[in-house]
Order: C-alpha cells, then sequence, then structure tokens
C-alpha cells in the first residue's frame, strides 16, 4: 500500500495523522479518522470514496480550512513547509487565493450573484497585492481562453446567473487560477453536469493543470472520471485511507478488497428479451407545461410486456415528462396513452381504482418519497389496504413477505425512514410499489442518488423481481453503464423528441445517430487515456 | 468473478436506528437536556395556567368586592398590594385577571387558527383560483395595521367581549393563513404527497395523514407566538379602554385605571409600582411563552430565535 | 423598456389597487352600524325629525356606491367631513371639521416617528450586524436575551418604567408630551424625548432581531464560504460581497418596523397624552365618532401601504437578477 516514496525537495504538501471531527446531532463525531496525504508540485492526487467518506473535508482540511461545524482536532499539515495548523487565521488568508486556491461543486452557488464574473475573477489576485486591476484582467480574458469559453473577451462582463453552468464551473477554474497557485483543490466540480458538458469542463481543467504545473487534489466519486484526471489515486471509506496508489496500477490490479469491488461495478449485463405484446403505448404525444412550450414532441414509445424498457437523455431531454403523462399528471395536448391496448384517461382523476393500481412509480429521491412520520409498515400497509382492502393479521403478513421480497426482514416493520440508509428507503419504496401488485412499474432515476455498490443491489434486486413477477419496468436514467445493464429496448431523448428507440444490442452497435454518438462517446471510461483520445478524434472530426 | 469486499446484506447496511422509547420518557429526556430560559418559561406558564384555573380558590376576595377603602397602601389590613380607586383589592384582582386575559387569549387564538389555519392548508392544495382569491383577500386585510382596524371595528360594533373575540380572531387568522400556506406548499409539493395522489387518494384523507403530521411542529411554535401577540393586543385594547371592559378585572384595564399613580414615585414608591404589577404579569407571560417556543424551534428544525 | 422599471410600475401600480380595496373597506364598514346609530350619537333625547335629519345629512339614505364616490371625492381633496363630536340631541351643530382636528396632529405624529426612527435605525443595525458576526459569543446571547425581554413586553409597561424612573423619580424628562405648536425646536424635543425612547426601544428590539436573523442566513450562502476560501479578508467579506446582497432584507426590515411604528405609536401618544393621530383616534372611537375614525384609519393604512411598498421597491431594485437580465 505505499505509494512510490517522493524525493523529498519535490514536496509541496504533506498531512500526517489527520483527524477532523464534526458537529451534528449535538456532538463532535470523527469524520476523518487519521490519513496520511502527501502531493509533489505539478503532481494530481485523486481522491476517491463514496459520500460519507469524508473527501471534501479532507480537501478544505489540506488547505487549513475547517467549515462551520467541523474543527481540525489531531495531526500535521505541511505546506511548503510551513506548518498550517499552528498558524493563525489572518496568515492562511495569506495563503488562500494565491498559493492554495478551491473549486467547488457549485459553480453557481458560490459565485456572488451581485458581482461580475471578471470582478470575482479578479479578486484574490488584486486583494494579495499581485497584479494590477488592468494586468489582472487582461490575463482573465487569457484563462478564459484557455478554458475555451465562449466569447472571452466580453463573458467576464456578465453576471452568474446570465451564463450557464458549465461555463460557470470553468469560470470558477479560471478564478482559481489567476494567482498560479501551487495547489488547487477540486471538489466535485462536474458532478452536477450533464454528460456531454463534462467532456469540456474536464478538458479545460487538465489543460490549466498542465499549463502552469499546479499540483491538485481531485476529489470525485466518479472512478472513470478520476482515472482521467489523476496521476495517484487514494480511495477513502467512512475517514479511513483503504488504499492509495499509481493510477495505471491501480486501474489494472487494485489490492484492497474494498477497491475491487468499486472497480467491478455493472457486473450485471441482462440478456436482451423482446415481446409482441405491448402493454403500453404512447403514441404521436404532444405535452407541455400550462402555456409554455413544448416538452414533448410527436413521442412515440412502447413497451413490451415483461421487459425492461430504458428511457435514456440528459436533462431538459422530456424523460420524466413522459412518465409524468403516463401515470396522469400531466395532461397530453395532442396524441394518446395505450395501456393493454386500451386507451387511458388522461388525467389521474379519471382513471378507476383498478387503473391507477397497475401503473406504479418509485422516485429519485426516496427522502421525499416517503413521509417522514409514517412507519415502514404505515409506508408499505397503505396499498394493501387501499388497493386489496387487507387488514388485521393478514395485513400484517403481507407486510412481512413484501419485507422478505426486498432482501429486508421483520425488524424494519416499525422502523422510521430518518432511520434507515439510502439504500434501504429506496428498498422500501419498491416494496410499496409491490404491494399494489402491479403490472407496470416506473423507476424514475431511482438509482442516481445512491452510491455504487449500493446501486448494484437495487438493480439486482429489480432483475430478479422482474423474473419472479413478471413485472414490466420502464427505467429511466441518465447513466448509460446502467442502461447497458438492466434493459432490453432503449429509448434516448433529445430536447423533447425521441431520437431512436430499439433493442438494447442496437442501440449500443454503429451507426449511431448524431446525438447518440455524442451521448456514447461522451461517458468516461476506465482508460486513463479515454480523455486525449477522444478530444483528438473530436477535434479531426471538426 | 470478482470477489466481494463482503458479503453485501442490504439490511446490515449503516442506519442510525434510535431506541424505542415511550412518548414519556422522550419528553423527559428533552426536559433535562433544555437550557435554563426555556425550564423558566414551562414553569412560570404552569404557574399561570394553576391561578387561572383555581382563580377563585386562590382569591382573598371577590373580583368586584369595593367595600374597601380606596388606595390602601401595600400591605394594609389583609391587602398584599392594597386598593385601587374604587376600594377593590388589587391581588384578588389581579388573580382573576389572569383567568379573564388569559382565557380571552386563548379562545381568540384557537378561532384564528381555526380560520387561518384551515383557509391556509384549503390554499396550499389548491394552488390556484381558490388559492388566488384567498391570498388576495388576506393581502388586503393585512394592508390595514391590526390594532388600527380593530380600532376601528369595535368603534363600529361595539366594545364588549364577544366582538373583541371575533374581530381579534379574524385579524389574526391572517398570519396564521400565511404561515400555514407556506409551510403547507413545502409539504405539498413533496413526492410523497403526489405518490398518496396517485394512489387515488382522498384529498381529505391526505390533508390528514400526510400533510398535517408534517406541518405541526412550526404551526405548534407559531401558536404560541400568536397567542402572545393577541395577548398583547388584547391587553392594549384594554388599555385604551376598547378592549374589556370594568368591571371585569383585566389586566390591561388595570393599568389604565391605577397609571396616575406613578406621578407620587417620590412619595409613595411601592404605591406608584402598583400599576406596573398588571403590566409585568402580561410581560411575565410573554417572555415565558417566547423562552419556550424559542427552544421548541431550536430542538424540532435547528432554527434558532429567527423573527 | 428596462424590466426592472416595469417590475417597480407593477408594484406601484400594485399598491394604488390595494389602497383602493382598502378605502373601500373603511367605508364599507360603516354599512354595518346597528339601526339606532343615529340616536346612539345624537342621545336618547333626541326627536325622531333630529335623528332622520342625521341620517340624511349623512347621507345614509342614497345607495352606497354614491356614497362612496362621495367620501372618496372628498377625501381627495382634503374634506373628510365634520366630526360627531359636537353635535347633540337638540340639532345644533358645533362640530369642527375633522381636517381641522387632524392637521396639527398629523405634524406631531410625524415629528414623533422622525424622531424614534433617527434614534432607533442607526443604533438597531449596527447592534443586529455586529451580534451576527459575533455569533454565539456573550455579547450576541447578551443582545439576544435583552431584546427577547423587550419585545415580549407591552409598550405601555415600558413607558411607565421609563415614567417612572426617568420622570418620577430622577426628574429627567416631563412625564407628559404635550407638545404645543408654538413650542420651539428644543422644547419639543424635550417634550418628545421619552415617547420618542419608549417607541425607539420596542422597535430596536424588533428590528435588532430581524437583521440578525437576514445577516446570519446571508452569511451561510456558499459564496461567503468561496470568498473566504479566496482569502478575502473579513470587513471585505463584508463590505463586498455580503452588503451588496443585504439591501433587499435590510430595508424590509426597516419598513417592516416602520410600519410597526404605525401601530405602537397609537399606545404611546394614550400614555404620554401626546397630541398626535393616535391619540385622536382612540378618543373618536370611545365616542364613535365614525367621521374621524376613518379618516385616521385611512391615514394610517396609507402610510403602513406606503412603506411596504417602498420596501418592496427597494428588494426589486437591488435585484442583480433584475437588474442584469439574460
Amino acid at each position: 500500500m505505499k505509494n512510490n516514496n517522493p524525493v523529498k525537495r519535490d514536496i509541496l504538501l504533506e498531512m500526517k495523522d489527520i483527524v477532523i471531527d464534526g458537529f451534528s446531532d449535538d456532538r463532535w463525531h470523527p469524520i476523518i479518522k487519521g490519513i496520511d496525504l502527501t502531493l509533489c508540485r505539478g503532481e494530481v492526487l485523486g481522491l476517491i470514496g463514496e459520500s460519507g467518506a469524508g473527501k471534501s473535508t479532507l480537501g478544505k482540511a489540506a488547505m487549513g480550512f475547517a467549515q462551520p461545524g467541523c474543527r481540525l482536532t489531531g495531526g500535521t499539515i505541511l505546506f511548503d513547509g510551513m506548518e498550517l495548523r499552528a498558524k493563525s487565521e489572518k496568515e492562511k488568508q495569506k495563503l488562500w487565493g494565491s498559493r492554495m486556491a478551491y473549486v467547488a461543486q457549485s459553480a453557481a452557488a458560490s459565485f456572488n450573484p451581485a458581482h461580475r464574473l471578471i470582478d470575482q475573477t479578479t479578486e484574490s489576485g488584486i486583494r494579495h497585492g499581485l497584479m494590477s486591476r488592468k494586468d489582472a484582467e487582461s490575463d482573465a480574458i487569457e484563462l478564459y481562453k484557455a478554458m475555451r469559453l465562449p466569447d472571452p473577451s466580453n463573458i467576464g462582463f456578465r453576471y452568474p446567473h446570465q451564463v450557464s453552468g458549465g461555463q460557470l464551473q470553468r469560470a470558477m477554474t479560471a478564478m482559481a487560477m489567476t494567482s498560479r497557485p501551487d495547489l488547487i483543490i477540486f471538489d466535485e466540480p462536474t458532478t452536477a453536469l450533464d454528460v456531454t458538458t463534462q467532456v469540456e469542463v474536464l478538458a479545460a481543467m487538465r489543460d490549466a493543470v498542465e499549463r502552469f504545473n499546479t499540483a491538485a487534489i481531485y476529489i470525485t466519486h466518479d472512478l472513470a472520471v478520476v482515472a482521467q484526471m489523476s496521476d495517484r489515486i487514494k480511495v477513502l471509506r467512512f475517514g479511513e485511507e483503504m488504499e492509495e496508489a499509481e493510477t495505471n496500477k491501480m486501474l489494472k490490479s487494485p489490492s484492497h478488497p474494498y477497491t475491487k469491488s468499486l472497480w467491478s461495478v455493472r457486473s450485471i449485463e441482462k440478456k436482451a428479451t423482446s415481446s409482441d405484446d405491448k402493454i403500453l403505448e404512447i403514441r404521436n404525444v404532444d405535452a407541455a407545461y400550462g402555456k409554455g412550450p413544448k416538452v414533448l414532441q410527436n413521442v412515440n414509445i412502447s413497451v413490451p410486456r415483461g421487459n425492461t424498457v430504458a428511457i435514456v437523455g440528459e436533462s431538459g431531454s422530456g424523460k420524466s415528462t413522459a412518465a409524468r403523462v403516463i401515470t396522469g399528471l400531466l395532461p397530453v395536448l395532442k396524441g394518446k396513452v395505450l395501456f393493454n391496448n386500451e386507451p387511458l384517461p388522461l388525467m389521474v382523476k379519471e382513471r378507476s381504482k383498478e387503473q391507477l393500481q397497475r401503473i406504479q412509480m418509485i422516485y429519485q429521491m426516496a427522502d421525499t418519497a416517503m413521509n417522514p412520520r409514517h412507519t415502514v409498515g404505515e409506508i408499505i400497509g397503505r396499498p394493501l389496504e387501499f388497493y386489496l382492502g387487507l387488514t388485521g393479521k393478514a395485513l400484517e403478513t403481507r407486510i412481512i413477505e413484501l419485507l422478505e421480497m426486498i432482501e429486508l426482514d421483520e425488524s424494519f416493520y416499525d422502523r422510521l425512514p430518518s432511520e434507515l440508509s439510502g439504500g434501504q428507503k429506496q428498498r422500501i419504496c419498491i416494496a410499496r410499489a409491490l404491494a399494489a401488485e402491479p403490472e407496470l412499474i416506473i423507476c424514475d432515476e431511482v438509482t442516481s442518488a445512491l452510491d455504487q455498490i449500493v446501486q448494484e443491489g437495487i438493480l439486482k434486486l429489480l432483475l430478479k423481481l422482474q423474473v419472479e413477477l413478471g413485472i414490466t419496468y420502464i427505467f429511466i436514467t441518465h447513466d448509460i453503464a446502467t442502461v447497458k445493464a438492466i434493459s432490453d429496448e432503449v429509448v434516448v431523448m433529445l430536447e423533447g423528441k425521441v431520437i431512436e428507440q430499439d433493442m438494447k444490442g442496437n442501440i449500443f452497435s454503429p451507426p449511431y445517430p448524431e446525438y447518440t454518438e455524442l451521448l456514447l462517446s461522451s461517458v468516461p471510461e476506465m482508460d486513463p487515456e479515454w480523455l486525449t483520445k477522444l478530444l483528438k478524434s473530436r477535434s479531426l472530426k471538426s | 468473478m470478482i470477489e466481494k469486499f463482503e458479503t453485501y446484506s442490504a439490511k446490515a447496511e449503516v442506519s442510525n436506528v434510535r431506541k424505542r422509547r415511550t412518548r414519556w420518557e422522550r419528553i423527559w429526556l428533552d426536559l433535562k437536556k433544555a437550557p435554563p430560559t426555556a425550564i423558566f418559561g414551562i414553569v412560570i406558564i404552569i404557574l399561570y395556567a394553576f391561578t387561572a384555573i383555581f382563580a377563585p380558590l386562590l382569591a382573598p376576595y371577590g373580583e368586584a368586592d369595593s367595600q374597601f377603602q380606596s388606595y390602601m397602601r401595600w400591605g394594609e389590613d389583609g391587602h398584599v398590594f392594597g386598593t385601587d380607586q374604587i376600594g377593590r383589592d388589587i391581588l384578588s384582582r389581579l388573580i382573576y385577571g389572569a383567568r379573564n386575559t388569559i382565557g380571552i387569549a386563548l379562545i381568540t387564538t384557537i378561532l384564528s387558527f381555526l380560520i387561518g389555519g384551515g383557509l391556509g392548508l384549503i390554499a396550499a392544495i389548491n394552488r390556484s383560483i381558490l388559492d388566488q382569491l384567498l391570498s388576495r383577500g388576506v393581502d388586503v386585510l393585512m394592508a390595514i395595521p391590526g390594532l388600527i382596524f380593530a380600532l376601528m371595528l369595535l368603534s363600529i360594533f361595539g366594545a364588549n367581549v364577544l366582538n373583541l373575540i371575533i374581530i381579534m380572531a379574524i385579524l389574526d387568522s391572517t398570519r396564521v393563513f400565511r404561515l400555514t400556506r407556506a409551510v403547507a406548499l413545502n409539504v405539498v409539493v413533496m413526492d410523497y404527497v403526489e405518490a398518496a395522489h396517485l394512489r387515488g387518494e382522498k384529498i381529505g384523507w391526505i390533508m390528514r395523514r400526510e400533510i398535517l403530521p408534517n406541518i405541526l411542529p412550526p404551526l405548534v411554535a407559531e401558536f404560541g407566538l400568536r397567542f402572545c401577540f393577541v395577548f398583547l393586543s388584547i391587553a392594549a385594547l384594554s388599555f385604551l379602554g376598547v378592549g374589556i371592559q370594568p368591571p371585569t378585572s383585566d389586566w390591561g384595564t388595570m393599568v389604565r385605571e391605577m397609571a396616575s399613580l406613578i406621578q407620587f414615585a417620590k412619595y409613595d414608591l411601592l404605591g406608584a409600582m402598583t400599576p406596573l404589577l398588571p403590566a409585568a404579569c402580561i410581560a411575565l407571560l410573554t417572555i415565558s411563552v417566547n423562552f419556550v417556543v424559542d427552544w421548541f424551534l431550536h430542538k424540532t428544525s435547528g432554527i434558532r430565535d429567527e423573527k | 423598456m428596462h424590466p426592472v422599471f416595469l417590475t417597480v410600475l407593477q408594484r406601484v401600480f400594485l399598491g394604488f389597487i390595494t389602497l383602493i380595496v382598502v378605502s373601500i373597506l373603511i367605508f364599507g364598514s360603516i354599512e354595518m352600524l346597528p339601526g339606532d346609530f343615529g340616536e346612539a350619537i345624537l342621545g336618547q333625547s333626541a326627536t325622531k325629525e333630529t335623528v332622520a335629519a342625521f341620517r340624511r345629512e349623512l347621507g345614509l339614505d342614497q345607495p352606497a356606491y354614491i356614497r362612496y364616490l362621495n367620501w372618496i371625492g372628498n377625501a381627495l381633496t382634503g374634506d373628510f367631513g365634520n366630526s360627531f363630536s359636537g353635535r347633540n340631541a337638540s340639532g345644533i351643530d358645533r362640530s369642527r371639521t375633522v381636517v381641522d382636528l387632524l392637521d396639527q396632529r398629523l405634524y406631531n405624529t410625524l415629528f414623533l416617528a422622525a424622531m424614534t426612527t433617527l434614534i432607533a435605525v442607526p443604533i438597531a443595525l449596527f447592534l443586529g450586524i455586529t451580534a451576527a458576526l459575533y455569533r454565539d459569543t456573550i455579547y450576541d446571547r447578551l443582545v439576544n436575551s435583552v431584546t427577547l425581554t423587550t419585545i415580549a413586553t407591552p409598550e405601555f409597561f415600558v413607558a411607565y418604567i421609563l415614567i417612572l424612573l426617568f420622570a418620577s423619580l430622577w426628574g429627567f424628562f416631563p412625564s407628559l408630551g404635550n407638545v404645543d405648536p408654538r413650542d420651539t425646536l428644543d422644547v419639543r424635543i424635550y417634550k418628545t424625548s421619552l415617547p420618542a425612547l419608549t417607541m425607539a426601544l420596542v422597535t430596536i428590539a424588533h428590528m435588532l432581531r430581524m437583521t440578525r436573523a437576514a445577516i446570519i442566513n446571508l452569511l451561510a450562502s456558499p459564496y461567503i464560504e468561496q470568498a473566504r476560501l479566496k482569502g478575502v479578508s473579513s470587513v471585505q467579506i463584508i463590505l463586498w460581497h455580503a452588503l451588496p446582497n443585504a439591501w433587499a432584507p435590510i430595508a424590509t426590515v426597516i419598513a417592516f418596523n416602520l410600519a410597526y411604528m404605525v401601530v405602537g405609536v397609537v399606545v404611546v401618544e394614550v400614555v404620554f397624552v401626546y397630541p398626535g393621530v393616535g391619540q385622536l383616534m382612540v378618543d373618536a372611537v370611545r365616542t364613535r365618532d365614525i367621521p374621524v375614525v376613518q379618516a385616521c384609519a385611512l391615514i394610517f393604512a396609507a402610510t403602513y401601504i406606503l412603506l411596504n411598498l417602498i420596501a418592496d421597491v427597494i428588494g426589486i431594485v437591488t435585484n442583480p437578477r433584475l437588474l442584469h437580465p439574460r
């Protein structure tokens, strides 16, 4: 587990035995429990882990910064030989924004809405006395050019809300670069972006780091992305280090079992089947919210019984809207929805209980999908009472049966949602959908908010249930890997239109329509050279 | 084959299971952790409630018993705080005042919650024309400062207890409406409400079982604050002479009746402080309720003394 | 046309409509007068003819909307009709015009309000902002406790304590605020001191708490943390990052509390026997002098609406999203 010994004089950052506590529920809990971290000049270290692993806290601690609610309890932080923990706030302020910089996850929230981009970009440079205003501004424009932002000479004079998310993220990277820092912390910078936007941003960041020989800590939970950006990778779990190694070595032969399990995601791959019996059909549907522009245009989707149809697209593609049309929450302007070859009434209140019972939905955020004041038993029990009229002992027995079907047990009966983990919550939602004994279940991004290993578990469960009960799924997602794993057919959507619908095998083999090509190629792969190769091939094409 | 890190078990996933405790145990635990201001507040409130309920047993003399000499000093002849301008025992009037003032304020607050809370819920669920109508109506009502409107309506309808309660309840229900609507709107857009709707649940069920339990904490806190406001307003109106009418003893009226005594502070300090007694009673209750509400808000949502 | 301008115009228009509706409400309430109203005003010894004449004079025999239009039309030209206070059973009318009564009193109330604002706003803002900055220190806790106690106290309690201490016991200020139109400015200020101090104490407590909450909320924003991570000093963060975003909430706080003062002034004027609009209204309510009550209500409502309107406009005008649209 030891990394190659770095030459002493090249070490920029040396953290030893770091212990950080966080304050919640009126108590201090340890978040980081004794980690070492070493970084040389110009080197990029990828910090991976699932949510709650403490990566963000560690990243900020590398700068000597403890956010409100955290405190650095132990260890040493040596930045270029200076012990950061011994320094006062004022002394550290001199380093922040000049020799160290931070790029946050949400650029939209991290820019002050009241000031122009260029003023905020040049702020640290000017305030630390590194350059005059004029020099700072022309330098900022150069940086915008380097970040491949559109209209670099003028974009700085805009306000944050006038600029898109991906552009803001690049502007924030430019802002971090102004004072040519020795160290940049990238905290999940592309997590909130669409996959096609992410490519641009990653390219820009890597360029910047290479050009100025900046050392960086790149924090993310996305394995393929970290493979592109870093020289070495460190794996964190629950505040402890699992493994650290050079990127290539770690990708080829990870040693720690936990790392191996992270790497092996998407071990499932369903064999695609088809059926002529269509349980659901959407024909020529147009839809809009109120008097606004059309969100769905001439959409045709057919769902074979007993299969899984994945609807894939980026934000704004209309995939969630399609789900709302099917469930009757959004009436169509034109076209119809056929269920078992009979047209469905357009709105929920026009549908009968039986019609409502047969189509069930599972939501992305299990936190808001369950009433925090209801117990698990009540949540699962309600559809049983409402649709099947079960009461008393029969009700209780059935609830326990369902709990076992979702791989939990009786002990969960009286728990409240706040006492469950993310994966358990989503399983309860699945049980709630199953309780109604539906024919079709719509899964709206149900695994997107979960960690990788937990996602695996949920997907396996869904497939198992499909085999046992013959349920049809419509699986809405933006994650290509998931689509490959569980679907029979795939529908690709863009801006409210269906680009193509076909069997999985056909979708993923050439030739591709233009958008599908863009979408599939933008998905990062576990090859450290992937980004370089992609950019080369794209510049060749243009 | 890929080795798993550990046999993956959904059951074994880390989660926070709370120890199952009865409601009383939980309340006792909360009390032990409460800050001193909240404890103080709770004690005072219990004291006041006790006094209000058992007033006839506690008061040494009658509420309107004016057989004694007027303006007796503190401690004179068995009158702990002396007597007022027409010879009624002040201590007794203070005790009965608790019952009257608190009682009327409580009834008014409950009424305003029924009106404002009910309409607020309806507006949040409806979210279209009815909501717009109600909200505009409330906006207009709130455009007139409360006390002024109350004064105006009291001058037209006459100042008696029933009018007082109805007018204050309607005026105060506007604030309750706004809060209920805002809080309910937050809940109404949650996926679990949509899930219930998709199931085909009736609106009454959704209101009762999905929305109401989740809006209770802020509403309970608001009840405390509204009670204080109503309580202060009624005291102010009585002080101005247009609230509770004599001979009913009420703290606001008592302040007005004895206000002139303050002029003589140099000669009779205790006497001069007499009109401050009912005012202090008002202040003490309001402060206590505020302390308790503050603690309650901090406990339920981590919001500390906002607004 | 710039969207900000449009939005402001919309808001002003809305305020105007609200004022009209409120005036209808105020006027309409007279519709709800119980039948024997005429007798109640003129006294029980009034004859039927006198009462009828009175009703005719009030125009109670005409349809409602005509009366309303008359009333509003007159109000706009400054004629609020005559007070009921000079009438009696014999029908002889010794009443004064409402405007007469209001004239000097309006000036007095405005003077009191201005004095209070000048004292209260700077203190409240300063204390509120510093309490937010030094959150959870002893200073902050102290400020919190004191303000919590003050806002829970009825204004007349504060007033009487001040009178007890500063007027009766120590004699610094007079306990009666009986200003006279002939008083010079310094005498006027002297007499208005205790009333202004009372109102200031209560208003400061409210404003302070709201400002503190608003600033704390602001300081929790992610862009503030980002500024810290750029090494910007605390002073610069307050001045350059926080303040430009604070105008809207602070303006709302101030306007809200000025509006609150509109109500508080009534009790204070009664305690100190200060000849202002508040005291006039209370007296008129007690004697059921309807024209006076209506006029006072209209003035208070208009002020209230105007202050809220100003707060909203400031919020609009300082919003960067509206100032610089996409």
